[in-house]
């Protein structure tokens, strides 16, 4: 079982006397790409949120890596290599890809704590380097964000968790704002991650993008997992059977 | 990899389409105000404002004239680079004039002399506290002024307040200290190793190396970039590992720490400290700044930027001046140019976002 990359075990979060998510199930491997569908409030953020330490659980255990973790927040989940493009863009408008791609982890060039000279060159260097990886298009990449397309944005967003190796790519709806070019862009990167081996949880209302993209399709339902279905082995009739609760599979099976 | 060192993915990057930077519309702004007050000069006054129309000096420009305007702004200006800073970061510094009172309070006063005309100092503060080497009271000066920075940004990062009630609650709390210093007596007769830092044209050295400084570390160091950051989207700098409510302090206490140095500037050139000192002050870098094309929602903006800013100030100041116009007049004419610059910018900003 050393090729599960990430692992939780009745992983729960109450909000009060709201039971968002019950008991969850969920494994991962290296190189799977696998989706979280649900209706809304069915517990897919929740979930990805205790995941990634932006809150933290109530019980139940994380295992990432071969070790249970308990991050104390998503800076710590990042740093184990847990990459998250949040469903709003965390990016900073005013300033330029590079800046974006490497905030709050600048490479630096001579250390003075606060003070310390940016190696703009390097950044620049890297940044490209993770552009060209994920197939992504921008003009000029010294532009602020601001001036660019949501569809480039979000490229920019997904391009930075590709340029730092990390373990887990998790993505909260990344093509819910988009066009669809700018959707057929982001597919792309998704499948370049695929290519590369690097594992990835998304969280998708679309049926076409799931069928195209995923390995597999895990079904949240009311804060549970009610399915967990091979890609090959089900259509989009029966996942929304599943969603919509009029078929009940059986508790999260190792597929 | 000529030109790809900025287009990528098969696009090229076409020069022409990159934006002017903003402080060309800051410069061209300058421009205008001088052809404005210089048109004006020679049809009221007959003379022009900044430059040698009668051969008085060996350069083109009234030089007399000119160190003037810049003068007059330089310490202002120093507090101007703060607020400038703080303004990137999101936020707003109403204390810098009130911390300029303070600190020149309690700086003169271990700044004076021990005699005076072969008197004892008749203003002495503190008995046997006299003739002390100058960098007693800079680093006291300064050593106020990071207070009452730690104190801003403690309150702001930590309590969650909005930096516009707290540094207000400070722009208060201050000018009161001042005044409880020495229960509202000026403190004069520094010693010459302190007259020295503020006279003759050292404001203006000052003002300028402090730019030069800034300038430098706003563009070059995770400091300035970590700024930039969070006054664009604060919750993403959160959410990238920034850690937001430490730079914050920082932010606000070289803030406050360049209204210490002014206040040790000002209070070295007047040679005497009074608690009234620096009313307004905030609100007129706020002005420098603003015009300089700080955006006041965050983000953007720059020293240089500030720097022209202040120019123009200058300029608008002494113009009126020269056209022996009321200040009445002066202080209704920079109101409107304060509220023109912000309404400039955003008309800006609406047309650049227009354009995509």
């Amino acid at each position: 079982m050393s090729d599960i990359i990430l692992e939780t075990r009745g992983l729960t979060k109450h909000y009060g006397g709201v039971h968002a998510l019950e008991g969850a199930d969920f494994a991962i491997r290296k190189g799977e790409h696998v989706a979280i569908m649900g209706d809304n409030g069915a517990g897919k953020s929740t979930f990805v949120r205790q995941i990634t330490a932006v809150e933290q659980r109530t019980r139940g255990d994380v295992i990432f890596d071969g070790k249970p973790v308990h991050f104390a927040g998503p800076i710590e989940a990042r740093e184990a290599g847990i990459e998250t493009v949040f469903q709003n863009l965390a990016l900073a408008d005013d300033l330029d890809v590079p800046s974006n791609m490497f905030l709050g982890r600048e490479k630096v060039r001579f250390k003075l704590g606060p003070f310390s000279i940016l190696d703009n060159k390097a950044m620049r260097e890297a940044t490209m380097g993770g552009l060209v990886k994920t197939g992504v298009k921008i003009p000029n990449i010294l532009n602020p964000i601001r001036n660019m397309s949501g569809g480039q944005r979000q490229c920019v967003a997904i391009a930075r968790t590709a340029a730092f190796h990390s373990k887990l790519t998790i993505m909260d709806e990344p093509t819910a704002a988009l066009g669809v070019q700018e959707t057929a862009q982001v597919e792309k990167i998704i499948r370049t991650l695929k290519e590369q081996g690097e594992p990835l949880i998304l969280i998708s209302h679309n049926m076409r993008q799931v069928f195209d993209l995923m390995d597999r399709i895990v079904v949240f339902r009311r804060g549970r997992i009610c399915a967990n279905l091979n890609v090959k082995d089900t259509d989009p009739q029966d996942v929304v059977a599943y969603i919509t609760g009029a078929k009940t599979g059986a508790e999260f099976e190792d597929v | 990899m000529a030109n790809s060192a900025h287009g990528i993915g098969g696009l090229v990057f076409d020069d022409k389409k990159k934006a002017r930077a903003p402080e060309w519309n800051v410069f061209f702004a300058l421009i205008l105000i001088v052809v404005v007050f210089e048109v004006l000069g020679m049809i009221l006054q007959g003379q022009s404002l900044l430059f040698d129309t009668d051969g008085r000096f060996d350069s083109i420009f009234n030089e007399q004239r000119v160190k003037i305007i810049i003068l007059q702004v330089s310490i202002i200006g120093i507090i101007a680079l703060g607020s400038t800073q703080v303004i990137i970061l999101g936020g707003i510094d109403l204390s810098p004039g009130s911390i300029v009172g303070l600190t020149a309070m309690i700086s003169m006063s271990f700044a004076q002399v021990a005699e005076v005309n072969g008197m004892v100092n008749p203003k002495l503060m503190f008995d046997g506290v006299a003739d002390l080497p100058v960098i007693v009271p800079v680093l006291i000066g300064l050593v106020v002024g990071i207070a009452a920075g730690i104190v801003n940004g403690a309150l702001i990062a930590y309590t969650k307040i909005p930096p516009f009630i707290a540094t207000l609650g400070m722009m208060v709390a201050a000018r009161g200290a001042a005044k409880w210093w020495s229960k509202g007596q000026p403190i004069s007769f520094p010693t010459e190793g302190y007259a020295t830092i503020g006279s003759g044209m050292m404001p203006v050295v000052i003002f300028f190396s402090l730019a030069v400084l800034f300038h430098l570390i706003l563009k070059y160091t995770v400091y300035g970039k970590h700024t930039y950051a969070i006054g664009s989207n604060e919750q993403a700098s959160r959410m990238s590992g920034i850690k937001v409510d430490r730079h914050k302090v920082l932010v606000y206490t070289i803030a406050a720490s360049l209204a210490a140095l002014a206040a040790i500037v000002l209070s070295s050139k007047n040679l005497t400290a009074q608690a009234g000192m620096g009313v307004m002050y905030e609100l007129d870098a706020i002005a420098m700044t603003v015009i300089g094309g700080v955006s006041l929602s965050g983000g953007r903006g720059s020293i240089i930027g500030t720097v022209l800013g202040s120019l123009i100030f200058g300029v608008i100041i002494s113009g009126f001046t020269f056209l022996r116009l009321d200040a009445y007049y002066q202080e209704m004419v920079k109101g409107v140019i304060i509220v023109g610059a912000v309404v400039l910018d955003q008309w800006r900003q609406q047309r650049a976002a227009a354009r995509l």
